[in-house]
């Protein structure tokens, strides 16, 4: 682009320095307005392209570079940092994440271990007081069966009593010698042995 | 000789317009063209060291957190980075250089015309002519370049009746063809209008009696600061302009 | 007529162009203002666009203002 530049300025120049000559012919110096005063043209021309030239090169080869450069710089850093905090707090989610699920689990799991304690002990518990129920049940029908025998054979053995004593009261209130048959009979007869 | 002579004549006035006056410094010709070293190219020269010194000093650290310097440069490089942005888009930074050489340029120049006593390389039609010329000149060129024999389209508007066409291309070519004048005439005759004014109205504080005084003195203070105003508003309304030309040459709609 | 009166005559006349600078340039800040005060939050993405109305409107003033000025010192 300089280059262009500096060819067009030079054009600029010529037609400048034509204009200039137009003028002068035309107006013979003396007043007029500084600005068109064409003899001034030439040298404001060519200074103007040499400093614009000269300015447009520093800016774009040296100082605009720089500017651009650290502003850059200062971007790609804020933005890294950004992306940094950000990778940061999701870590920081994650782990709080983590820990409050192992924290549930351990809950969870002390709950049941709780639990199955609880329901173990229940069982053996229970399984202790069945034995011993049914021990005490197995002793009880004993009791009761040793009892039955003892009052059946109680029973009997009343009978046997009974008619014995019958025949000797029989025997001392009316002299007469009944026999133990004949007592049997009589008391099955009036039904006193039910 | 002659011309020394004439300049001298020029001198003596001190009328508003004697400020607009080139000077020759150091007289010099090449290949038959006078390309003598005037206030102007002085003020220009200047203009080049102080932004190359500034903004090649103020980078020098390179520092990540800006200092006061470096954060004046970089807010600068923002400032014309964000135009080339709003009008061109991502794609049009590769004119960004171009485009900053001529902002930064014309506002030096304009702010250092602000200084008292010194001289306004702007306030002279040939000077800005010649940049907006520059600029008309670079737009049509990367116009045709990118889109050949169609960058005629731009003379042709869309949605615009076929019966109309008689009518509205030429205004649009007008416009076109216009637009380096306009562009030349607005820098121009803000900057040579406004400094026109300030030495009138400063030259009442001379004439008028004692406490009189007192009314332009205030009156071309505050004018000042509008100047400064305007000083940096044509600087960058150039630069959007061009933003907007080259647009046009780059995308081709309006 | 005096040849020098007709040139402020007519660098006066010339200044007219300035009227209708000042009523563009009203114009546009009037109207940005009462766009602004509608739509506060647009306001500042239409910057760019006022200052370059502005600088538009002012430059067409300034051609009548730079005739006079030749009128007077050309």
């Amino acid at each position: 682009m300089p280059a262009a530049m500096t060819a067009l300025v030079a054009a600029a120049i010529d037609v400048g320095t034509d204009v200039a000559e137009a003028f002068d012919a035309h107006d013979a110096g003396g007043g007029g307005l500084p600005q068109l005063h064409a003899p001034d043209f030439a040298p404001q021309l060519f200074w103007l392209a040499v400093t614009f030239v000269l300015l447009y090169w520093i800016m774009s080869k040296i100082a605009l570079p720089r500017i651009g450069e650290v502003i850059e710089e200062r971007k790609d850093r804020i933005q890294r940092d950004l992306a940094a905090a950000e990778r940061l707090k999701a870590e920081t989610e994650k782990a709080l994440a983590s820990y409050e699920k192992a924290l549930s689990d351990a809950r969870a799991n002390a709950s049941t271990i709780a639990r199955q304690t609880r329901e173990s002990l229940n069982a053996e518990v229970e399984k202790d007081r069945k034995a011993v129920e049914d021990q005490l049940a197995r002793k009880l029908a004993d009791a009761e069966a040793a009892i039955d025998a003892t009052k059946t054979k109680a029973l009997a053995s009343v009978k046997d009593i009974a008619g014995d004593a019958v025949v000797s009261i029989v025997g001392t209130l009316s002299n007469v010698n009944a026999t133990k048959d004949e007592i049997a009979r009589a008391l099955a007869a009036s039904g006193a042995d039910k | 000789m002659a011309e020394a002579a004439d300049v001298a004549g020029h001198a003596e006035s001190h009328g508003p317009m004697a400020q607009f006056e080139i000077k020759r410094l150091v007289p010099l010709e090449l290949f038959g063209y006078d390309i003598s070293f005037t206030n102007s190219s002085l003020f220009m020269v200047l203009a080049l060291v102080l932004i190359s010194t500034f903004l090649i000093l103020a980078m020098s650290r390179r520092a990540l957190v800006p200092g006061r310097l470096q954060s004046i440069a970089e807010s600068v490089y923002e400032f014309v980075a964000g135009i080339v942005r709003e009008n061109l888009g991502k794609e049009g930074m590769r004119y960004f250089p171009w485009v900053f050489t001529i902002f930064i340029f014309i506002l030096t120049l304009n702010m250092l015309g602000m200084i008292p006593g010194s001289f306004t390389v702007t306030s002279h039609i040939i000077v800005t002519f010649a940049l907006a010329a520059m600029v008309w000149i670079t737009v049509t060129l990367i116009g045709f370049a990118r889109h050949g024999l169609g960058y005629l389209k731009l003379f042709v508007p869309e949605g615009v009746p076929f019966w109309l066409m008689p009518l509205i291309v030429p205004i649009e070519l007008v416009s076109y063809l216009i637009r380096p004048v306009s562009l030349s005439v607005r820098l121009f005759a803000n900057m040579m209008a406004g400094h026109t004014m300030l030495k009138v109205f400063a030259s009442f504080a001379v004439s008028l009696p004692f406490v009189a005084k007192a009314f332009p003195v205030l009156f071309t203070a505050a004018f000042t600061g509008l100047e400064f105003l305007v000083a940096f508003l044509q600087a960058f309304i150039f630069t959007v302009l061009t933003c907007i030309y080259l647009n046009d040459a780059v995308h081709m709609h309006h | 007529m005096d040849p020098q009166a007709a040139k402020f005559i007519g660098a006066g006349l010339a200044c007219f162009a300035l009227i209708g600078a000042g009523i563009g340039i009203g114009n546009i800040f009037g109207n940005y203002l009462s766009g602004a005060l509608r739509n506060p939050s647009a306001a500042p993405g239409q910057f760019t666009n006022l200052l370059i109305g502005f600088a538009l409107a002012e430059a067409t003033g300034l051609f009548g203002l730079l005739i006079a000025l030749i009128i007077l010192f050309g």
